[in-house]
Formats: structure tokens, C-alpha cells, sequence
């Protein structure tokens, strides 16, 4: 891919994640969740992965992230107070943090290869590659996912459902019902 | 590299034009449409300049729709209301609209034509993946119903856009699975290879279109694309008579401008997507690449006319669902919407379901794919 | 300049790092959840990252998988939430002690 294209991809990406963990109104934080996913989808579309990334915008952006505008709207959640306190949890957090980020970026910097160096097959990221993995070699996986997705379902109802009221006669044993 | 972008550009510039014009067309449709359904004479009174008045020009609405409303529109004050969310308040229309005409760079309106040697595609973007394109984009369409309602700060424009919410994700799942029939029974994702292989007769008169190969895909690709843009019968998110105007009922001026394109525009894009995937897209009966051909007569015409003849009858045909949807609209009663959920639901999905399964061994069985 | 792998991993390193730093330092359950979604983007860039360098389709499906992941845990982490919020009327992680010694 062009290195314009990924710059103008890499900023946008850096700077509405950082939006999200910054701002304090939960909508603004949804939206640049949902346009660091959008920059995401498009990275994975210049990496050749062109399904995964339809999907990614298609499952994340149009599904998910749904839900949680959902959620935020049936708590009536406001823009928060600016937070004061925790000051040592967020000065070694911060630490931490950068530690981590330091020791990922030596790591993972050590391949110098350049992305037009790998040739990839004619139908790399295609649906048609993606689906002859998926159901050739991980097919039992996918059966599990499919299952872990109905038990998603059902359990995510199951929680957030209000009880059920008790019946007002539920208290009187019947007669010669043992009690 | 400079030529290839500036012919993309001029693409891309050439296709959101027809479509924006086509959907201020579609208001005048719309008005004058509904008058003559419903036995009325509709908009008639603004005339610039008393232009036409002696010849009764005035009736037909045309400056009255095409001209005084927009201007009106977007002159009109532009307030937010007060304790609404400014950012969001703006960004809901453009987040409505901006994904609707983003859509249309994947459709192709014409064959390849070549220009000075180039081969040309008359489509805006010629990607692998058309219809996921196709299906992300209307995904993202959500948000601007959704932002547009919670950021006016009134409870009704926030009922109209949870009602909005929850009727277009529920939609969209029907109309993925009636893209996944057409993908499936065509077996390709680009739009141009789908429009391709509709080309041709059968028995020497019916010609090859996907609405023959897919009756149930065409009418669950309809009435879902219908209640994604949330028009009657599925408009109560929008509810004329019930919740004002809905999600959109804080907005004036420019921002409502954009509501109502989006609506318009995605008439446009149900009607085309339509056209493409079950009425031939540019494909006209017995018109091949040299000219027409019936039986033993034909009609030989240059590559040039061929590839006109295809635009237009490509805007034809679209044109003529989007009378559809307008005639439908004016005719139908609004449901209610535990009937919309429940149509959604457990009518178009299990019946989506059913029609993958049915196509997917049909393809199989006929046609030997996989192993 | 050409663009490299080390670039693109260098960029999951930093989403990764924002999302960690946003689970610990709001205190905002959602955030906290869409900081997590974060995390699980970024992983995601790595694994198609790696899966175009070894030209192989693995990374993809794996890909798939933790996005289908996602969307489940999504689904319940958030019914999870409404159900704290009708009981303790809070979504601040602070007020939810109740398990603290």
C-alpha cells in the first residue's frame, strides 16, 4: 500500500483511540471506537484482506457497536465529572503502560521486510480462499463458534431480563400437597 | 498513475451527480405522484418571475419542487436546541447521508468502453467484493438515525430513533441474506461479473435475469430495502402523524435537507440494487455486444451506441422502481411495530434462511461446485 | 519509503498500549469494555499482519474467529452491565466493592 495511505491511516487510527480512552462523554468515546474501527477495517483492506475487513466493518462497526450505543442509551449514561483521585494507581499505570508499549515496539520492530517483498497467491483474502480454510481445516471450530454464539444469545437474555413477577397466590399450599 | 486518477475522479463525480440529481427528481415524483393518487392537485404555486403562468406551466411543480423548496431549505435558520449535543447534532445528517452515496461507487451503470485505447469501466470503483462493499456501507447508515435522535435532547426524536435503530439492524439482516442467494446462485461478489452473467436468452426470448433465478431473494431484497429506509408502510420511526417527524423532527434548514436525501437517496439505491441483481443492470433482451440479434434478424450497431443503449436502459429500469416504491408508499397503510418486528423477524429471516439453503443445493446439485 | 511489516506492528503496538492504558486508568465500566474492544482490534491487526507475511490464510481465520468471539462477549459483558446498573444504579467501577475485603 502507499505510505501515504498508511500514515493518514496509522494517525487516524492513534488519534481516535486515544479519543476514546480520553473523552468523557460515553457517545464521543463510542464514535471514535467506531472510527478507529473503520481506519482498522480499511488497514486490513490495504493488507490485501479484503473479506476480513468488509466483515470487520460489516460485524463490528454495524453490529456491535450497536449494541453498545443501545446499552449507553437504556442507561442514560451522561457525560461524566472530570476524574480526581487514584493518583497512584495512574502514575504506575502509566508506567506500566509505557513500559509495555517500549518493550512491543523493540520486539516487534525486528522484521525489516517491506510489504511488496512477500508475493501472495492470486486469491489471497478472497471469500473464496477464506472459506476453503474455514471450512476445510477449522470446521470443527467453526461448529463451536456457531453453538458458543446461540449460548451468547440465550445467556445475554437470561441476564439482563427483569425477574419474573411472583404470583400473588403462589404462597397458599394446596390441599395435601406436601408442604 | 495521474490519467487513472483523473478518470476516476471524473467517474466518481459523474455518479454521485446523477444520483443527487436523480433524487431531487424523485421529491418532484413524490409530490406530484402522490397528487395524482390521491386525486389532488398537489404543489403548484411558486413561479419565479410568473414565468409559464399564462400557459398553466406552474401545475406541473416543477419550479416550485426543483427550485423554491431547496432554496428555501437551505436558507432557512439552522438552530441546535438548547442542551443538545452541538458536535452530534451536526454530524447525525452526515453521518445519514454520507455512507448512502458512498455506496453507489460500486455500481456499474454501463459496460467497458474504451477511450483512446483505455479500457474504461463505468464504475466508480471496480472492486472483488461489490456486494460486501455494499452490505458494510448500509450498516454504517445507523448511526446517523441514531446520533440525529439523541443529540435534538427530545424525548420524541429519541423514540423515533431507538424505533429507527432497532427496525433498520433487523432489516439489514434480510437483505444480507437475500444478497447471499444472489451471490450464491451467480457465484461472484462483483457487481459488474453478476451483471454479466444476465446477459443472454433463454429459449431464444426470456432473458437471463436474476428475478427468474430468484423470485423469493427479489421480494425479501424489496420490502427489506423498503424498511431500511424506513419508508411506508415501515416509516414509524418516522411517524408523520405520531412523533412529528420523528428522529429527525429538531432539525431545519440544511440538516434536514439531508434527511430527506438520505430518504431519497436510498430509494435510489433499492431500486438500483434491484436492477442489478435481478433485472439485468444495463443488460437490455437481444442486445449483445454488436448490436441486437433475434433470431435470424439483427441490427448491427456501433460499440459506442450498444454501451448508451445499456446506460440507458440501466436508468430506465431504475427510474421505474423508484415509481414502485413511490406508488407503494401511497398506497399502503403504516404497520405497527411489533407487526414490523415481527415481519422482520420471524417472517424475511427464517424465510431468508430457508431460500440459502434451497439455492445453495440447488447450485450444487446443478452445477457439480465443491467437492 | 516503502511501508514494512515493522511499521503496521509497530501500529498494533500502540492501539494495543492506548487500550490497555484506558482499562486501567477509567473507571467508567463501558470504557472500560470499549477499551477492551480496542485491545482485541489491535491483536487483530497483528494477526493479519503476520498472516500477509507468511502469505498464508490462517491468520484470517483466526481473524474471523476472534471477531465472532467478540461479539459474543460483547453481548453478554454489556446485558452484565444493565443488569449491575438496575441493582446499584452505578456504572462507575469504583462503587462496585462489594467483593473487596
Amino acid at each position: 500500500m502507499p505510505v501515504q495511505l498508511f500514515i493518514f491511516l496509522a494517525v487516524v487510527s492513534i488519534a481516535s483511540s486515544l479519543g476514546v480512552v480520553v473523552q468523557k462523554n460515553p457517545i464521543h468515546c463510542l464514535l471514535a471506537l467506531i472510527l478507529t474501527l473503520i481506519t482498522i477495517g480499511a488497514l486490513f483492506v490495504a493488507l490485501d484482506a479484503v473479506t476480513v475487513g468488509f466483515l470487520q466493518i460489516i460485524v463490528y462497526v454495524g453490529a456491535i457497536m450497536v449494541l453498545f450505543l443501545f446499552v449507553i442509551w437504556l442507561l442514560n449514561l451522561q457525560a461524566e465529572p472530570v476524574p480526581i483521585g487514584h493518583l497512584g494507581l495512574k502514575f504506575f499505570a502509566t508506567i506500566a503502560v509505557a513500559a509495555m508499549a517500549a518493550e512491543l515496539f523493540v520486539f516487534l520492530s525486528k522484521t525489516r521486510t517491506a510489504l511488496g517483498e512477500v508475493n501472495v497467491a492470486a486469491g489471497y483474502g478472497s471469500i473464496d480462499s477464506l472459506a476453503q480454510t474455514l471450512f476445510g481445516q477449522y470446521l470443527m471450530a467453526f461448529e463451536t463458534t456457531s453453538i458458543l454464539l446461540l449460548v451468547a444469545v440465550i445467556g445475554a437474555v437470561a441476564v439482563a431480563r427483569r425477574a419474573l413477577p411472583v404470583r400473588a397466590s403462589a404462597g397458599s399450599p394446596r390441599p395435601g400437597a406436601p408442604s | 498513475m495521474a490519467i487513472d486518477l483523473l478518470i476516476g475522479a471524473i467517474k466518481a463525480i459523474v455518479i454521485l451527480l446523477l444520483v443527487l440529481n436523480l433524487s431531487a427528481v424523485l421529491l418532484w415524483f413524490e409530490r406530484k405522484g402522490s397528487a395524482l393518487i390521491q386525486d389532488r392537485v398537489g404543489a403548484n404555486r411558486a413561479a419565479i418571475f410568473g414565468i409559464g403562468k399564462r400557459m398553466g406551466l406552474p401545475n406541473l411543480g416543477l419550479m416550485n419542487t426543483l427550485m423554491a423548496d431547496p432554496l428555501k431549505l437551505f436558507t432557512k435558520e439552522d438552530f441546535v436546541p438548547e442542551g443538545a449535543d452541538k458536535f452530534l447534532h451536526a454530524l447525525g445528517p452526515f453521518l445519514a447521508l454520507f455512507p448512502v452515496l458512498v455506496t453507489f461507487a460500486v455500481v456499474p451503470i454501463g459496460d467497458a468502453i474504451q477511450i483512446g485505447g483505455r479500457t474504461v469501466q463505468l464504475q466508480a470503483a471496480s472492486i472483488n467484493a461489490g456486494a460486501l462493499y455494499i452490505l458494510a456501507t448500509i450498516g454504517v447508515g445507523v448511526y446517523g438515525v441514531a446520533l440525529g435522535g439523541w443529540a435534538s435532547n427530545n424525548r420524541w426524536a429519541l423514540l423515533g430513533a431507538v424505533r429507527a435503530t432497532a427496525q433498520m439492524i433487523s432489516y439489514e439482516i434480510a437483505m444480507g441474506l437475500a444478497i447471499i442467494s444472489i451471490v450464491i446462485t451467480f457465484g461472484t461478489l462483483d457487481l459488474q461479473n453478476i451483471v454479466h452473467q444476465q446477459g443472454g436468452v433463454w429459449f431464444g426470448w426470456l432473458p437471463r435475469w436474476g428475478i427468474f433465478l430468484q423470485p423469493v431473494a427479489f421480494v425479501m431484497l424489496l420490502t427489506a430495502g423498503m424498511a431500511e429506509s424506513k419508508r411506508v408502510p415501515f416509516d414509524l420511526p418516522e411517524g408523520e402523524s405520531e412523533l412529528i417527524a420523528g428522529y429527525f423532527t429538531e432539525y431545519s434548514g440544511g440538516k434536514q435537507a439531508c434527511f430527506m436525501l438520505t430518504d431519497f437517496a436510498e430509494v435510489v439505491l433499492v431500486a438500483v440494487l434491484v436492477t442489478l441483481f435481478f433485472f439485468g443492470g444495463w443488460q437490455v433482451p437481444w442486445l449483445y455486444g454488436d448490436g441486437f440479434h433475434l433470431g435470424v434478424h439483427q441490427l448491427l450497431l456501433p460499440r459506442v451506441a450498444v454501451v448508451i443503449v445499456g446506460v440507458l436502459a440501466f436508468w430506465i429500469k431504475v427510474v421505474m422502481f423508484c415509481w414502485l416504491q413511490i406508488l407503494v408508499r401511497w398506497t399502503l397503510p403504516r404497520f405497527r411495530y411489533d407487526q414490523l418486528m415481527r415481519l422482520g423477524w420471524k417472517g424475511l429471516v427464517p424465510l431468508g434462511l430457508l431460500n440459502v439453503l434451497v439455492t445453495a443445493f440447488v447450485v450444487v446439485l446443478a452445477t457439480g461446485a465443491g467437492r | 519509503m516503502i511501508v514494512s511489516y515493522s511499521w503496521v506492528m509497530a501500529l498494533s503496538a500502540a492501539i494495543f498500549a492506548i487500550g490497555v492504558a484506558g482499562v486501567l486508568l477509567r473507571r467508567n465500566i463501558l470504557v472500560m469494555f470499549m477499551s477492551i474492544e480496542l485491545m482485541l482490534n489491535a491483536v487483530n491487526l497483528t494477526f493479519v499482519t503476520l498472516a500477509r507475511r507468511m502469505g498464508s490464510m490462517d491468520g484470517q481465520v483466526i481473524v474471523f474467529f476472534v471477531m465472532t468471539v467478540a461479539a459474543a462477549e460483547a453481548a453478554v459483558g454489556l446485558a452484565i452491565i444493565i443488569s449491575i446498573f438496575r441493582n446499584r444504579e452505578t456504572v462507575n467501577a469504583d462503587e462496585l466493592n462489594l467483593m473487596k475485603w
